[in-house]
């Protein structure tokens, strides 16, 4: 089957942000296929690069930004909900005249306009929030 | 994408307290642009983004409330309202805004959006849509 998953809330905060991962994570085992994982709300701090989880804790980033290497999935950040919470590429680093970005590896910025995307390309959307 | 689904937006969240209704907003005016058929759902506490006379000023937000009577110029046509939400929080359809959209089957005639339904009748069309927004 061909999957979307939405990731509405942030990490450590939520459990959505790992009940997504552990999903994403058991139906590629299961052989199905993820189209996108789309993050959203609070959910695009997932992937910033600069969080430090205490060592005996799980590293949210890194986890997605192996899946995503793994498995080469399309991770996307919706863009107006990234900047209004200071998560930047480099690019939009440039544009916005910031001194910094904290995109990690795997994730990309686009528009929502994926989101709609996934919905109608997906056999399923799976929405993970609070 | 020549497909067309459809979509239902599912509020459940208070207007003011948390980005979600706002940011969910955001989500039906982009994807209006994709001519999906789309839905939108209000229920639990969700109801209360409809109700008439919001003032933002002493939260210092933006007062988003005109862009849902502007959806019907987005297309959005199609506007639940679960009854037992309203009810349980005391709000009867007089509490609601008004949302039309002009029916170009009908030359072009204002039409209200809002649909008044009940809890079964909404796990129904729920169980109808092909993709579920949920916020």
């Amino acid at each position: 089957m061909k999957l979307g998953i939405v990731v509405l809330e942030g990490p450590y905060q939520h459990e959505a942000a790992d009940t997504a991962y552990n999903f994403a994570k058991a139906a590629l085992e299961k052989g199905h296929e993820i189209f996108r994982i789309f993050f959203y709300h609070d959910g695009v701090n997932n992937a910033t690069r600069l969080m430090v989880p205490p060592q005996d804790d799980r590293h949210i980033q890194q986890r997605w930004s192996e899946l995503a290497e793994k498995h080469n999935l399309d991770l996307v950040v919706c863009i107006a909900a990234a900047q209004r919470r200071g998560l930047l590429d480099e690019n939009e680093m440039k544009r916005q005249g910031k001194d910094a970005h904290n995109i990690a590896p795997g994730f990309r910025i686009s528009g929502l306009g994926q989101l709609i995307e996934a919905g109608v390309q997906c056999d399923r959307l799976v929405v993970f929030g609070d | 994408m020549s497909v067309v689904k459809k979509f239902l937006y599912v509020n459940r969240k208070a207007p003011h307290g948390t980005i979600y209704a706002l940011e969910s907003l955001e989500v039906v005016l982009i994807g209006a642009a994709y001519e999906q058929d789309v839905a939108l759902a209000f229920l639990d506490d969700g109801v209360f983004q409809l109700v008439k006379g919001w003032d933002t000023k002493e939260l210092g937000s933006k007062n988003f409330q005109p862009a849902y009577t502007a959806l019907g110029d987005y297309d959005v046509k199609t506007v639940y309202v679960e009854r037992e939400s309203l009810e349980e929080r005391g709000l009867s359809e007089d509490d609601l805004i008004e949302m039309t959209y002009e029916d170009e089957d009908d030359d072009f005639k204002e039409k209200s959006s809002v649909h008044i339904v009940s809890r079964e009748e909404m796990a129904k069309i729920m169980a109808e849509a092909d993709v579920i927004l949920s916020f």
